[in-house]
């Protein structure tokens, strides 16, 4: 029993953190069709970011912490935003050109972080408190666990809440299921774009910090690696839907826990062979609209 | 897919194929024939010429690389040394390795249209396939070659039977999820056979002689040459084939393929699998090349590598995914050397940390590349070509180049 | 009547070329929309017509000539050209049908003060499933708020494609006569293959085949001449017993 809800756990903070990327990429991919391989590149400035706000105040309190989410946030952020507004927009509706130009700017980005900060792995260190456990049915589940996966919830309803209420989420939604017409009702759908990418970023700034503290460490491959689970989670919950992401996150990452502790650490092969069923019987995943 | 219409997935069908099957032509009486006016130009007798002479210059290209390593030649600040110098063989030998698995993807990308994203696990696939097989059972080179290929065929058709139920940018992801479990098979090290992080050395006893030891570095350069020939001409024949052309006609409308009563998926996973099997065979030569099996063979990495070459040398071309392979082979491993050069060093940090990093560089050229340079080099090179002669009616191999990205879209 | 009568065009198209991947869908084509009343753009399935509307809004790559209420709109983007005044119902309706009813209207306000009031008294039925999802509509229903969101803002033109297309005869006649109490406010170029619509509704005719323009003039002339509606429409000669391409007749 306590091993499932420990595997549980572990796996709802890994799924936060799949989450965290998977929204972002789903919207752009939804609204703009591009699927976006720099996005692993906002992630890990991201996590660098935050990384160097505790170094630099050499303090590893809640303020701190808080602190370095806002800028690792922000940093995935303004990441974002450049790369929409100077990169991305020259190539409006050339999907694959776009896509090229995330690739190389993922490749750059990558080597760039080698350059500054290295190829090995940086340790992090956040409140004590994450390295405790708390006891949930007898399993002991590290504390970091719950940051991820609260600061995950709370960034889904956020989304949820914008894309529900306010004008730009409305233009969002529908630019997702028909981008021509919201230019046929006169709206500058440009902006959204902006927007998409600015909130992707955000999330996925947010999540590089969350993920150094998951994994304990910081390196430029942070979210390369995360970035490949995210685009499968994209896939089995359904291009565009940030619902499918959330739910498809939580799925995929708890799946390849379970699949790691009782079948020999077959998780990674697992979500795979998840994402070939996901295909064969519902190519458009599982909230996807049907194409 | 130029219209906002078409790209948003829900109306593509219904508008692209209203549009599609009944305005396809200008004047009314070309409107009811089916067949596509782009794949099969008129061949005027200025094509037929053109092809003669790239076929000679082809040729006599051929001969000059067969014969380089009995040559003296040096080119500074592109080949380490002389031409017959093991340094420079071994990176030439790679060069046409790369240019061969290029060519591999143009087939993928440029003929059919399929960006996919899993390149690398066919080739890793040669690789690692042939390093276990020569490790662990005591068979000869070639029937060694022979079982590692047929792994191939069954993967491919597995992996691309699969994948090819979505297209455009899903295909992309799905076949980069299938590449990254091999990958991930790969590092995790079952059992001690793929040897994880450190790789596979080659066990060369039962290898022929002549293709082991840096000696025999010539040999491994003509077995090379002799690969991206036979990959050239293979890749030729397949896309002049009914296939090749049916491919063509499935990436700018597949509906019409569907009414001429082709299976587009069936020639799709044709051209995939055909590609997989070539770019395995080009795996392991590799193998015999490096003598030893990294796990870079086989990662995501090396698939955008190979996306990045052909776009580099202009997409839908096959002369521009050979000079991407070698562009690029060549141009990261002077970058390397450049990186590690004191001149470097001495750099303030702003210029060092860039510079010394030649992914950076790549990385910034090919984006440079995609915006500004549409169609690649040899986009280029024609419309200088052009230029110089002014001559109205050729079609622009860079509008081709961004109608097959479109349409893989 | 005829368009050559107007002082003033609202709209020009002069030498309109238009391309989808490459292939050419309109040819050439000029023809001029009168400052009042419907003028229908008429040819058989697959001519351009869905592609000429599109091109004048810049929703697919055009090059030629437009000019809306005396003003060159042709290098413009799509929603500046809605923006100058354009209302468009698409083709199959387009509504986005994971948004509610009241916010498919929302989005397509663009006026200050955008005409609820008039668009409440012409779809009571709107009006009473506002909170319901777009998708869940009926195809009559969906054309509604199709047409609502054109008719929100204040326009100098409406594009009308195919709005009676699928639907149920009772409904046909619905949208006929809401089309009607608009053109008394704005001139609308249409296009619809029910020519009952057509002679109910339209003043001029412009026809198009194989992606250009081969007719122009009078909208009742044109229909009354059997053989030449024959030739360039494809329909039966005597428009009251035509039954074109399976839609029935609504009259």
């Amino acid at each position: 029993m306590s091993t499932v809800v420990l595997l549980l756990f572990t796996g709802l903070g890994l799924g936060a953190l799949y989450f965290l990327v998977a929204a972002g990429l789903s919207l752009i991919y939804g609204l703009m069709g591009v699927l976006n391989f720099a996005h692993g590149a906002f992630l890990t400035l991201g996590a660098f970011a935050g990384w160097e706000v505790a170094r630099r105040t050499g303090s590893d309190d809640w303020g701190i912490f808080l602190l370095s989410l806002l800028v690792g946030a922000a940093a995935g952020a303004a990441f974002a935003a450049f790369t929409e507004f100077v990169l991305i927009r020259r190539l409006y509706q050339r999907h694959i050109e776009q896509l090229l130009i995330t690739l190389g700017l993922s490749l750059a980005a990558v080597a760039l972080f080698d350059g500054i900060w290295g190829t090995d792995p940086v340790f992090i260190q956040g409140p004590a408190w994450f390295k405790d456990t708390t006891e949930i049915f007898g399993a002991r589940v590290p504390n970091d666990r719950f940051v991820c996966i609260i600061a995950a919830v709370l960034v889904l309803l956020a989304m949820v809440f914008f894309l529900k209420n306010t004008r730009y989420g409305m233009i969002i939604r529908a630019g997702v299921e028909n981008r021509s017409m919201v230019t046929a009702l006169g709206i500058d759908v440009r902006k959204a774009f902006t927007l998409v990418f600015t909130i992707g970023g955000a999330a996925a700034g947010l999540g590089g910090v969350l993920a150094s503290h998951y994994f304990g460490y910081v390196s430029p491959m942070l979210g390369g690696s995360l970035l490949i689970f995210a685009f499968i989670v994209t896939v089995i919950g359904g291009l565009g839907s940030l619902t499918g992401a959330a739910i498809a996150a939580v799925a995929v990452a708890v799946l390849q826990q379970f699949a790691n502790f009782y079948l020999g650490g077959t998780g990674d092969f697992v979500v795979v062979l998840a994402l070939a069923l996901v295909l064969l019987f519902r190519p458009s995943g599982l909230l996807g609209r049907t194409s | 897919m130029t219209t906002d219409t078409d790209a948003s997935g829900v109306n593509s069908a219904g508008t692209g194929a209203s549009q599609g099957t009944s305005t396809p032509g200008s004047p009314a009486g070309l409107r009811q024939t089916a067949g596509d006016g782009r794949s099969a130009p008129p061949a005027g007798p200025r094509l037929t010429r053109r092809r003669i002479l790239g076929a000679a210059a082809g040729l006599a290209g051929v001969v000059l690389l067969v014969l380089l390593p009995l040559l003296n030649l040096s080119l500074p600040g592109v080949l380490p040394g002389p031409t017959y110098t093991p340094g420079s063989l071994q990176l030439l030998a790679m060069c046409m390795l790369m240019a061969a698995a290029a060519l591999t993807y143009h087939l993928l990308l440029g003929v059919a249209g399929l960006l996919s994203f899993g390149h690398a696990l066919y080739f890793g696939a040669g690789v690692y396939g042939l390093a276990i097989i020569l490790q662990n059972l005591d068979i000869p080179l070639l029937p060694a070659m022979g079982l590692t290929l047929l792994v191939v065929i069954v993967l491919a058709h597995v992996v691309g039977s699969i994948s090819l139920r979505v297209s455009g940018i899903p295909f992309a992801m799905v076949t980069l999820a299938f590449a990254q479990a091999g990958s991930v098979i790969v590092g995790r090290n079952p059992d001690g056979t793929t040897g994880g992080d450190e790789g596979l050395s080659l066990r060369t006893e039962n290898l022929p002689d002549f293709l082991v030891g840096v000696v025999n570095t010539r040999n491994l350069y003509w077995l090379a040459l002799a690969v991206l020939v036979a990959v050239f001409v293979v890749v030729t024949w397949v896309q002049s084939s009914r296939a090749g052309h049916a491919a063509a006609a499935v990436r700018e409308n597949e509906l019409r393929v569907r009414v001429l009563g082709l299976q587009p998926y069936l020639v799709k996973l044709l051209i995939f699998v055909v590609s997989a099997v070539l770019v395995s065979i080009i795996g392991m030569v590799f193998l015999l090349l490096q003598s030893g099996a990294v796990p870079r063979a086989i990662s995501a990495d090396l698939t955008i590598t190979l996306l990045v070459m052909v776009v580099l040398g202009g997409v839908g071309s096959r002369w521009g995914a050979v000079i991407g392979g070698v562009f690029y082979t060549i141009l990261d491993q002077r970058l390397t050397t450049l990186a590690n050069s004191d001149a470097i060093d001495t750099l303030p940090d702003i210029l060092r940390i860039p510079l010394s990093e030649p992914l950076f560089i790549l990385g910034t050229l090919f984006i440079l590349v995609v915006l500004f340079l549409p169609g690649g080099l040899t986009g280029a090179a024609q419309r200088l070509a052009e230029r110089r002669n002014r001559r109205s009616g050729t079609r622009h191999s860079t509008a081709a180049s961004r109608e097959i990205l479109e349409e893989s879209a | 009547m005829t368009a050559a009568a107007e002082p003033r065009p609202i709209l020009r198209i002069e030498r309109l070329n238009a391309h989808i991947a490459g292939q050419q869908v309109v040819e050439d084509v000029s023809f001029t929309v009168p400052a009042a009343g419907i003028t229908a753009l008429l040819g058989r399935n697959g001519v351009g017509k869905t592609s000429t509307i599109k091109a004048i809004i810049g929703l697919i790559d055009r090059t030629g000539a437009v000019e809306l209420d005396g003003v060159r709109i042709e290098k413009e983007s799509t929603y500046k050209i809605i923006r100058s005044g354009v209302g468009y119902v698409p083709e199959d309706r387009e509504v986005f049908s994971k948004l509610t009813v009241a916010e498919n209207l929302r989005l397509a306000e663009r006026d200050d003060a955008p005409r609820r009031q008039l668009v409440e008294e012409l779809f009571p039925d709107l009006v009473a499933r506002s909170g319901q999802m777009a998708g869940t509509l009926s195809g009559g229903q969906q054309q509604m708020v199709s047409l609502a969101r054109a008719l929100l803002n204040t326009n100098k033109i409406l594009l009308v494609d195919e709005p009676t297309k699928g639907l149920a005869p009772k409904i046909v006649a619905e949208v006929a006569e809401t089309l009607a109490e608009a053109a008394k406010t704005v001139p609308i170029l249409l296009v619809e293959q029910n020519l009952h619509v057509v002679r109910q509704l339209a003043e001029g005719a412009v026809v198009l085949s194989g992606g250009r323009v081969v007719h122009t003039g009078d909208a009742l002339e044109f229909l009354d001449d059997a053989e030449l509606t024959q030739r360039l429409l494809g329909v039966s000669a005597d428009p009251l017993a035509e039954k074109s391409a399976g839609k029935g007749a609504a009259l």
